[in-house]
């Protein structure tokens, strides 16, 4: 009998353990744009060092895939190999302006931070962005406003001709419509090659002509382009 | 503003009430017997109800912008709804205010149990204080909502801040940005804007962009690249647009 009692307490001792440890996120991400659409999210709780992206350093080749192409399975693959707690793709493709987007995300003990990366369509390597947001213990609802960031790893020439690839220069595509063609370019070069906040978009009002395939009146933004509220069980 | 007043006339006539009664039960214990014909409900009533408490918020708001004067600041207490929600459309009272700043329908909506409006227009740099007072204890939410009357129909503000749980003297500030009611084209055309860098109309029924509320991208101007724009580079914005502060003072 008093075996069994020990056994029981220490059961329990380590089921209220592991519930207290683990923590369980309801995340929603509103995209706050009337003109931009975000490509698949990813959303990572990881430690610490495995961060997905910091102001001030290079991009990696994984996150200028995002980045350029909106391509995230390699940002997934490398989270995955350090042990982060990941969500891929909860909007099941594009997020449109406006739209938001809601999923939960289960992390364990060591993965005390929150990253999120996506594309923004059109832009040459924009994207929206959260990087090492401590996760809080209490809980409860936080509100965390996110903004635009430049991979610094393509020129932001404006010219929509379809490259998503990494190192091809252009835009993929503009979602929400009102771009143009025919554009010469509104610059061919990147000279902070650094993760940056970005200087946001110029476009213009020509639709067959001009230096940008963008317009100017949709498809520029001003910060913060996202909202992210984080429930915490 | 009318709302509010009507609810302190109704307080004002309870108390007044229960003066009255409690007068007439004191002349029938001074008179004793005649007041023999007198309801008999009356001699139960003899307390009267305590005053209810009053909530009293000092608002105080700051133009952040070079040269956006904003149209008379719309400041109202509701219960737990948002007066309007990124990604839905805006309602017909809002889109009066984003478009032409009248905000006179936005204060007047059903669920408002509260409000108060700024004198006149709010000029950049400028402070405007505002007071607002109510004895409902389901105002619990607090909505400000304000025109930058140099565009077509960017508005800022916030919408459904529980500020229930303030205490007296304790204050709350917030930057705020600038959104887009999305019910009107952001063609900064000659005659869209009702400003004063344009003086054209304001509000308009039809819908011609995308209907919904969402950020502002900022105007792009004529010195910038929209060649039809009345509006110069001495129009642009950035985020924030206002300092909003609170202050719960009863």
């Amino acid at each position: 009998m008093k075996i069994i009692n020990q056994s029981l307490s220490a059961l329990a001792l380590t089921l209220a353990s592991s519930t207290l440890l683990a923590q369980e996120l309801s995340i929603t991400l509103t995209n706050l744009t009337q003109g931009l659409h975000f490509t698949p999210i990813i959303t990572a709780a990881h430690t610490n060092e495995s961060n997905m992206f910091m102001v001030g350093n290079a991009a990696t080749a994984e996150l200028q895939a995002m980045a350029e192409g909106g391509d995230i399975s390699g940002l997934a693959s490398v989270l995955m190999n350090s042990d982060a707690n990941i969500s891929e793709n909860p909007a099941s493709g594009l997020l449109a302006p406006g739209m938001s987007t809601s999923y939960t995300l289960s992390t364990d003990t060591t993965n005390s931070y929150l990253s999120l990366a996506a594309m923004i369509l059109p832009s040459n390597d924009g994207f929206v962005g959260a990087s090492n947001w401590m996760i809080p213990e209490t809980a409860g609802t936080y509100t965390v406003y996110l903004n635009a960031y430049d991979a610094g790893t393509e020129a932001n020439n404006e010219i929509i001709n379809g490259g998503g690839a990494p190192g091809v220069l252009g835009i993929p595509a503009a979602p929400s419509g009102g771009s143009g063609t025919g554009g010469t370019g509104i610059t061919d070069t990147e000279a902070n090659t650094l993760i940056h906040i970005h200087r946001g978009t110029i476009g213009d009002d020509n639709t067959d002509g001009g230096k940008s395939d963008l317009n100017n009146s949709i498809h520029r933004w001003l910060n913060p382009v996202a909202k992210l509220t984080i429930t915490i069980q | 503003m009318l709302t509010f007043l009507s609810q302190t006339n109704s307080s004002k006539q309870n108390t007044s009430a229960s003066f009255k009664k409690v007068l007439s039960i004191g002349l029938c214990a001074i008179a004793l017997s005649a007041c023999n014909d007198d309801n008999d409900d009356d001699t139960m009533v003899i307390t009267p109800p305590p005053a209810p408490a009053e909530y009293s918020y000092t608002v105080m708001v700051t133009n952040l912008t070079y040269a956006q004067p904003l149209s008379p600041i719309a400041v109202v207490l509701h219960g737990d709804n948002k007066m309007w929600t990124t990604g839905e459309a805006a309602s017909v009272a809002l889109e009066n205010l984003a478009e032409g700043g009248d905000n006179s329908d936005f204060i007047a909506d059903s669920n408002v149990l509260a409000s108060s409006s700024g004198d006149g227009v709010l000029l950049p740099s400028m402070t405007s204080t505002i007071t607002i007072t109510t004895t409902d204890r389901l105002a619990t939410n607090l909505t400000i909502a304000t025109m930058l009357v140099n565009t077509n129909d960017a508005f800022s503000g916030l919408t459904g801040v529980d500020i229930s749980s303030m205490a007296i003297d304790e204050q709350k500030s917030w930057n705020l940005n600038v959104y887009d009611a999305g019910t009107e084209l952001n063609s900064e055309s000659v005659g869209t804007i009702p400003g004063p860098a344009d003086g054209g109309t304001g509000f308009d029924i039809t819908r011609d962009d995308v209907n919904f509320v969402a950020y502002h991208s900022g105007v792009v101007s004529q010195d910038d690249g929209l060649s039809s724009s009345v509006l110069t580079q001495a129009h642009r914005f950035d985020n924030p647009a206002i300092k909003l502060t609170i202050t719960r003072t009863e």
